[in-house]
């Protein structure tokens, strides 16, 4: 930042503002994790302290590594998850390019439509999703859950990458016509990877509710072996018992991966946040 | 055989006609300048010929070969923009190369034709940058460097100079006149200013709204300009026009006198009010009124003329050209 410009005391009240939003965002992380590390009786007795020699257990980890096929769960979101931000981007991407390049007769339509799925929640459809699913044969499969969250990300993904690839400059894609490339090419290479801020948003904004799901692998693919991370941890949560070490462990872990995607992506985020607001 | 011919051409977007009845024949190895003022539609007439654009009616023949459903990289063109458009994640050698590696020329081919290039552009201290690390001047001398190691049949050049400082445009503008010399292309070349097409051109297009004005050398259209527009856009400071009345009653027609031809003389048949005086140490511009119309004067060397002050002009009278309203 500009030194003239900085004032120590906004400064101050700048980062207050943000440390205090970070402690907030972070306690309930911070709560889980911690207690993930305690024997039962010591997250009832004292939620909020830190584990020590007397409360420390493992107890709950090793519940989940026994029971229940974790690493399996675990796999499955996984998989899911990256395939459908995979077709998300590739599909979402591919429809952007041809709506901000070509002038064809219902564009405008066609790129309306496309978008009128952020406003119609995907699960409204749930029942008709379920008998196509049934019909199709795909109930019980990972497909079911990349096909239906692929359909969901889709209509953000045409709308924001379109915006962005409106902004490339229609001169670069002409010299790399006049340069013999293909449309295809054109695409791969030269506006792919100058959207590529405008991706990474796209990919964090479905990655979370794709990896947190409840609903669609409850109903859609509820079979020991598709079972999400987030349905499996339920098998810890009962009607009348609970097994918090088991739920706070299996939701530790869970953790962890989306976070790995999340860095992974952020420094792209950022730029793409960012980007516009300087020239 | 001429480089290019362009028969009968139209091209409209939707209802909007940019281009009408555009015929015009390059000659091989000529420099040939599209002129005309913004929204004439001399851009959408070299994107016509690079295939950019399709033709709405007419003909476009590059090399004596109908080229009107040929895709832009089998015309045997290459193209400069105006804003360089330059590969962002590609170094200049990279940059240059993309084209013949999509032609498939061997690797040893395209090495020494960008080495060629670069030497020719003075860019071999550049080869392993990428465009954001170079200056205006040096990214344009990249994009056309691009278009040489081509070896095109055609260069078409779109504005290359509008983003460049004064003192840059000039220099950039010589290398590119010494580079058409050294390769002995075709280049078409667009702008909007009236000098770089009469220093560059061997033949300057006229254009407005969509048709052509007049086509000729620097000198003919200069000299022997067909119309009061293609008089008042060439040449700096632009023409000056007088209705015929003021030398001759009755005579309805408008008579066209360069400022340059203009001058001091105690018998002149003009008299004039001097409204500003611009001083450039060469030259002196004298902006003058003449009844009610204004007119430019130059005249050569440095001349103490106040404003207010009262003058005679005299001109000679085979330097005056006359136009029908």
């Amino acid at each position: 930042m500009n030194k003239a410009r900085s004032n120590p005391v906004s400064a101050a009240a700048m980062h207050g503002a943000l440390i205090i939003y970070t402690l907030i965002a972070l306690f309930p992380v911070f709560v889980i994790l911690i207690n993930s590390f305690k024997s039962r009786r010591a997250i009832f007795r004292e939620p909020l302290s830190m584990p020590n020699s007397d409360s420390f257990s493992l107890i709950g980890y090793e519940t989940v590594m026994k029971q229940g096929d974790f690493f399996l769960y675990f796999q499955n979101s996984m998989i899911v998850t990256v395939g459908s931000l995979f077709l998300i981007l590739l599909f979402g991407s591919m429809a952007a390019f041809a709506l901000s390049e070509y002038r064809f007769k219902g564009n405008m339509i066609m790129g309306l439509y496309l978008a009128l799925g952020i406003m119609i929640p995907i699960r409204i459809g749930t029942v008709a999703i379920l008998e196509m699913m049934v019909a199709t044969g795909l109930v019980n499969t990972l497909w079911s859950l990349i096909l239906v969250y692929t359909a969901q990300g889709l209509p953000l993904a045409v709308f924001i990458l379109s915006e962005f690839m409106r902004q490339v400059s229609d001169d670069l894609k002409d010299a790399g016509r006049v340069d013999g490339l293909s449309e295809y090419t054109i695409f791969a290479r030269i506006v792919v990877p100058l959207v590529r801020p405008a991706m990474a948003t796209v990919a964090v904004f479905n990655m979370i509710p794709i990896w947190n799901d409840l609903w669609f692998p409850l109903i859609l693919a509820p079979a020991e072996e598709t079972k999400t991370l987030t349905l499996g941890s339920q098998v810890f949560i009962g009607q009348f018992v609970t097994d918090w070490n088991a739920v706070l462990s299996a939701l530790s872990m869970a953790i962890l991966p989306v976070l790995i995607l999340y860095i992974i992506f952020s420094r792209q985020l950022i730029r793409g946040i960012t980007s516009g607001a300087v020239k | 055989m001429s480089a290019l011919t362009l028969k009968n051409v139209y091209k409209a977007f939707g209802d909007t006609e940019v281009l009408k009845d555009i015929s015009i024949e390059v000659e091989q190895g000529e420099f040939v300048v599209f002129v005309g003022p913004s929204g004439c539609g001399k851009s959408t007439l070299l994107r016509v010929i690079a295939g950019l654009e399709e033709a709405t009616a007419g003909e476009v023949h590059i090399d004596g070969k109908l080229v009107n459903t040929v895709p832009p990289s089998k015309r045997g063109i290459a193209m400069v923009f105006q804003s360089y458009a330059l590969y962002p994640h590609l170094n200049v050698a990279n940059n240059m190369s993309l084209a013949l590696k999509q032609e498939g020329v061997s690797k040893a081919e395209i090495a020494e034709r960008v080495q060629e290039a670069s030497r020719m552009l003075q860019l071999d201290d550049y080869l392993k940058r990428f465009p954001s690390e170079l200056s205006g001047g040096q990214r344009q001398r990249v994009a056309i460097g691009r278009a040489v190691v081509r070896q095109p049949k055609l260069f078409l050049l779109d504005e290359p100079l509008s983003n460049l400082d004064a003192a840059l445009r000039v220099s950039t503008r010589l290398e590119i006149a010494s580079l058409h010399k050294q390769l002995d292309a075709t280049m078409i070349y667009v702008t909007h200013d009236q000098t770089e097409a009469m220093t560059l051109a061997d033949k300057i297009v006229v254009l407005r709204d969509g048709r052509v004005e007049q086509v000729g050398s620097p000198m003919e259209l200069y000299n022997k300009p067909a119309n009061k527009f293609v008089a008042g856009f060439l040449g700096s400071p632009a023409m000056n026009f007088l209705p015929a009345s003021l030398l001759k009653d009755g005579d309805t027609r408008v008579i066209g006198l360069r400022p340059e031809y203009i001058y001091l003389d105690e018998n002149g048949p003009l008299s004039a009010k001097v409204q500003h005086v611009e001083q450039l140490g060469g030259d002196t511009n004298v902006i003058a009124m003449v009844g009610e119309h204004m007119v430019t004067v130059r005249l050569f060397g440095q001349h103490a003329i106040a404003p207010n002050q009262q003058l005679t002009l005299g001109f000679d009278p085979a330097t005056l050209h006359y136009f029908d309203e």
